[in-house]
C-alpha cells in the first residue's frame, strides 16, 4: 500500500494539469495518476511520409479505431457523434486544433437572458484572471481589438491570415460579417521554451515542433519542478470511501498491471465528460449505490458535444492547403440569441485552410466528387490544394437524455466497465445546423467556392465532452457546488469539462483551464475548512 | 497467404487490378496506375489493422466477378467496380481509402502535383502573411457580444 498522499488528481490533461500546478505552491503532497504515458514528439506523425494515413489509424482522433493500450472503449453505437478523445499525458491538448475561444458572458446567465436552461453559479468575471493566467501558461496567439468577445490581450501576435485566411476575410467583407483571426496556442513567437510554428501544417494529431501547447510541454514540466508526482500508465478503476461517507483513496491498476491502493486526503477529477461520470459510476458501493456523489442522480446525465455543421468548397485560386496550421479565423457574427433565426443562442464559425492530398482524396472520393477511373487525375488536380471550409460550432443545450452510463457488456483492457452513450441532437441545435450551414452555403458563395459538400454533424466530432456533472448551488440540481466541491463527498472535487452547466458555442479548453485554476484558487483560500 | 504478404495470391492480384481501375496511369499528367509494384508494395505492407476489412473487401469483388477480378477484361472489371463502389459499405470504404492513402505519398504522384516528397517534419512549409487591412472595416464595428 502506498502513503496516504495530501491531493491526488485522476488524469494529466488540459484541466489536471492546471489544478496540479496552481496547487503546487500549496507545498502539499501531489499526485497524479494518468492512464496513459507521456508522449514522444519524435513519433509523431508528421515526422514520417505516412503522416496523414496515421490519422485513420494509431492517431486516429476516435479511441475505439486508435485502441492504443492506454485507451479504453466507448460503445457511442447509439450516438451520431462519435466520442473523440485522447489518452496520455496531456490528454486532448495533444490531439486538439488549438482553437481557443472563452466562453461569452452571456453563456453563464442562459437562463436568466435566453429563457433556456440553466444559468452557472459563476459567471465571466469570476473567470477573467484565470484565463489570463492560462493564456500566459499555455501561450495564447491572437489580436486584441476583436469587437466579437470581450477585451483579452493574448501574449503572442496572431497567426498570419493566408491565402485562405484572406480569401475568406474578403468573402466576409462582401457579406459584411464579423470575422477575426482566432485565437491559438499554437506560438507565433518562441515562447517560454517552445520554438515558434514552422507550419507542419499537421496540427491536430500532435506537434512535433512543439509549437502546438499541450499540457504535458507547459504545465507539466513546471508543476514537475513544483514537486507534484505524475504517475504514468496508472488507470483507476474506482474511488473508495470511508464511514465517514469521505473518499478513502483509489483502486488503480500500475504500469504493471498491479492493483494498488492510493489513500488521499483530497481527490481531484479531471477524466473529460466521458471518464469522470464512467468512474464515478464505477465506484458504486453500498454507501453510493447509485454511484458516487449522485445523490442528484445526474452523473452522466446531460452530456453535450457541441454538434459541427461542417462546409466547404473549392475556389480556382490555391489556398493554404496542408502547410499551416488548420487554426484560421473565427465569426462571431451568430453568437448572441436573435430570436428571429428560429432558435435561441448561437454558434462560433470556425474557419479552416485546407488538408492534404490523401484526406483531401479520401474526403473527394467519398462525396462522389472524385470518379475512379479516366476523369480521376484531373479532378483531383481541380480538388487539390483548393478546398476552403468551416464550420458551424452548435451549442448544444443540456437534456437528460444525452447520458454517460456504464455498458453491461463492454469492458477496457482491464476489465473495468466502459462507457454507454446515448445522444441525439436536440431541436434548437438542429434549427441552429441549419441556419449554420445556409449562413456557411453564402460565405463560400461570396468567396466563389463551388462544388459545396456538407457533413452536419461530422461523425467523428465529438471532441468536446461536457455537462456530465454539474455545478450548481441546488444539491437537487447539480453535482459540484459552485466552487467544484462534490455536494456528496465533500473531499471529492471535479475539474473538468463535467462541470459545464451549458455548452456555450465554442471550443471549451480555454474555459475548461480557466476553471480548474479558478477550483484550484478556491481551494487554497479554503484549505482551513475545505469540508465543512 | 505467404510469409511476406497478409494476402493470399489471388487477393494480391485483384487488389493490384481494383487499384488500377481506381486511379489507372495516365501520360498526360505523367503519373504511374495505383497497380505500379512500387505502390501495390507500400500498400500491401502498410495494411496492418485494415488487413481484415480489405480482405473483406476483395473477397466481395470476387463474389461480384464470379471468377479473380484479374482474370476478366479490362470492360469487365470497370464493370464490376462499378458495382462493387454502388454496393458500399465499410469494407469498400477501407480499401479505397487503402489504395488513396498510398498513391498519393508515391514520390513522382506526389511531385506531379507540384509538392514536396517529405514529412511536414522538421522543415515545414512558409504562411504568407494576408492583407490585414481587410480587418479594418471589423474593428470599425461596434461591439457584438452581450454583457450580462
Amino acid at each position: 500500500m502506498n502513503d496516504p498522499v495530501d491531493v491526488l488528481v485522476i488524469g494529466a490533461g488540459a484541466s489536471g494539469a492546471a489544478v496540479a500546478w496552481s496547487l503546487a505552491e500549496t507545498k502539499m503532497h501531489i499526485v497524479c495518476l494518468e492512464q496513459g504515458g507521456w508522449m514522444n514528439p519524435a513519433t509523431y506523425p508528421s515526422t514520417g511520409r505516412d503522416w496523414e494515413a496515421r490519422a485513420f489509424g494509431d492517431y486516429s482522433p476516435s479511441p475505439n479505431i486508435r485502441a492504443r493500450p492506454e485507451d479504453y472503449p466507448i460503445n457511442d453505437a447509439n450516438s451520431p457523434i462519435k466520442v473523440v478523445n485522447f489518452n496520455g499525458v496531456g490528454g486532448g491538448t495533444v490531439m486538439y486544433t488549438a482553437h481557443f475561444p472563452r466562453l461569452h458572458p452571456s453563456d453563464f446567465r442562459v437562463r436568466s437572458l435566453d429563457g433556456a436552461a440553466d444559468d452557472w453559479p459563476i459567471d465571466y468575471d469570476a473567470l477573467v484572471p484565470f484565463f489570463e493566467e492560462n493564456d500566459r501558461m499555455m501561450g495564447v496567439s491572437g489580436l486584441a481589438g476583436d469587437p466579437g468577445v470581450p477585451p483579452r490581450n493574448p501574449p503572442m501576435p496572431p497567426l498570419p491570415l493566408g491565402r485562405s485566411g484572406t480569401m475568406l476575410g474578403k468573402a466576409m467583407n462582401r457579406l459584411g460579417w464579423h470575422w477575426w483571426p482566432s485565437d491559438t496556442t499554437v506560438a507565433t513567437v518562441d515562447y517560454d521554451g517552445r520554438a515558434r510554428c514552422i507550419n507542419l501544417g499537421h496540427c491536430t494529431p500532435a506537434c512535433a515542433q512543439g509549437a502546438k501547447a499541450s499540457t504535458d510541454i507547459t504545465y507539466w514540466p513546471v508543476a514537475q519542478r513544483a514537486g507534484v508526482e505524475l504517475r504514468p500508465h496508472c488507470r483507476v478503476r474506482e474511488i473508495t470511501t470511508n464511514e465517514h461517507g469521505m473518499a478513502a483513496g483509489v483502486v488503480y491498476y500500475d504500469a504493471d498491471g498491479i492493483e494498488q491502493f492510493q489513500a488521499a486526503h483530497v481527490i481531484v477529477l479531471a477524466c473529460n465528460g466521458v471518464g469522470t461520470p464512467r468512474l464515478l459510476l464505477n465506484s458504486a458501493s453500498g454507501r453510493f449505490p447509485n454511484g458516487l456523489a449522485n445523490s442528484s442522480g445526474l452523473v452522466g446525465k446531460n452530456l453535450m458535444f457541441h454538434p459541427y455543421a461542417q462546409v466547404y468548397g473549392y475556389v480556382d485560386e490555391a489556398t493554404d492547403s496542408n502547410r499551416a496550421p488548420p487554426t484560421c479565423l473565427w465569426s462571431k457574427e451568430f453568437y448572441e440569441t436573435d430570436a428571429s433565426r428560429g432558435f435561441v443562442r448561437g454558434y462560433t464559425f470556425q474557419f479552416g485552410r485546407g488538408v492534404g492530398p490523401v484526406v483531401e482524396a479520401v474526403a473527394s472520393e467519398a462525396k462522389g466528387l472524385l470518379p475512379w477511373g479516366a476523369g480521376h487525375h484531373a479532378a483531383f488536380r481541380r480538388l487539390n490544394g483548393h478546398r476552403l471550409g468551416l464550420s458551424a460550432i452548435c451549442e448544444d443545450l443540456p437534456e437528460e437524455h444525452n447520458r454517460v452510463t456504464l455498458d453491461p457488456v463492454l469492458k477496457d483492457s482491464h476489465g473495468i466497465p466502459a462507457p454507454r452513450i446515448d445522444y441525439t441532437i436536440g431541436e434548437n441545435t438542429a434549427r441552429m445546423m441549419g441556419h449554420g450551414i445556409a449562413r456557411a452555403k453564402e460565405i463560400l458563395a461570396a468567396a466563389e467556392a463551388t462544388d459545396i459538400c456538407v457533413n452536419s454533424p461530422i461523425l467523428y466530432g465529438g471532441w468536446h465532452l461536457l455537462g456530465t456533472a454539474r455545478m450548481g448551488a441546488d444539491p437537487a440540481r447539480s453535482v459540484v457546488n459552485e466552487w467544484g466541491r462534490s455536494h456528496d463527498v465533500k473531499n471529492l472535487f471535479i475539474v473538468d469539462g463535467s462541470l459545464f452547466v451549458t455548452s456555450g458555442g465554442v471550443n471549451p479548453t480555454s474555459t475548461i483551464q480557466a476553471l480548474a485554476l479558478y477550483i484550484a484558487d478556491q481551494m487554497k483560500q479554503r484549505l482551513a475548512n475545505l469540508f465543512d | 497467404m505467404s510469409a511476406d504478404s497478409p494476402l493470399t495470391p489471388t487477393q494480391s492480384e485483384d487488389l493490384r487490378a481494383i487499384a488500377a481501375v481506381i486511379i489507372p496511369a495516365s501520360a498526360e499528367f505523367d503519373v504511374p496506375g495505383a497497380d505500379d509494384p512500387a505502390i501495390q508494395a507500400d500498400m500491401v505492407a502498410t495494411l496492418g489493422r485494415d488487413t481484415g476489412l480489405v480482405r473483406e473487401a476483395l473477397d466481395e469483388l470476387a463474389h461480384l466477378a464470379g471468377t479473380p477480378l484479374a482474370g476478366l477484361d479490362p470492360a469487365c472489371r470497370e464493370a464490376v467496380a462499378v458495382e462493387l463502389r454502388a454496393k458500399g459499405g465499410a469494407a469498400v470504404a477501407t480499401l479505397t481509402r487503402v489504395v488513396l492513402q498510398s498513391y498519393y505519398r508515391d514520390d513522382r504522384v506526389v511531385r506531379s502535383l507540384g509538392l514536396e516528397p517529405r514529412p511536414p517534419y522538421p522543415k515545414g512549409y512558409v504562411l504568407e502573411d494576408g492583407d490585414w487591412s481587410l480587418l479594418d472595416a471589423v474593428r470599425a464595428r461596434p461591439p457584438l457580444w452581450r454583457r450580462a
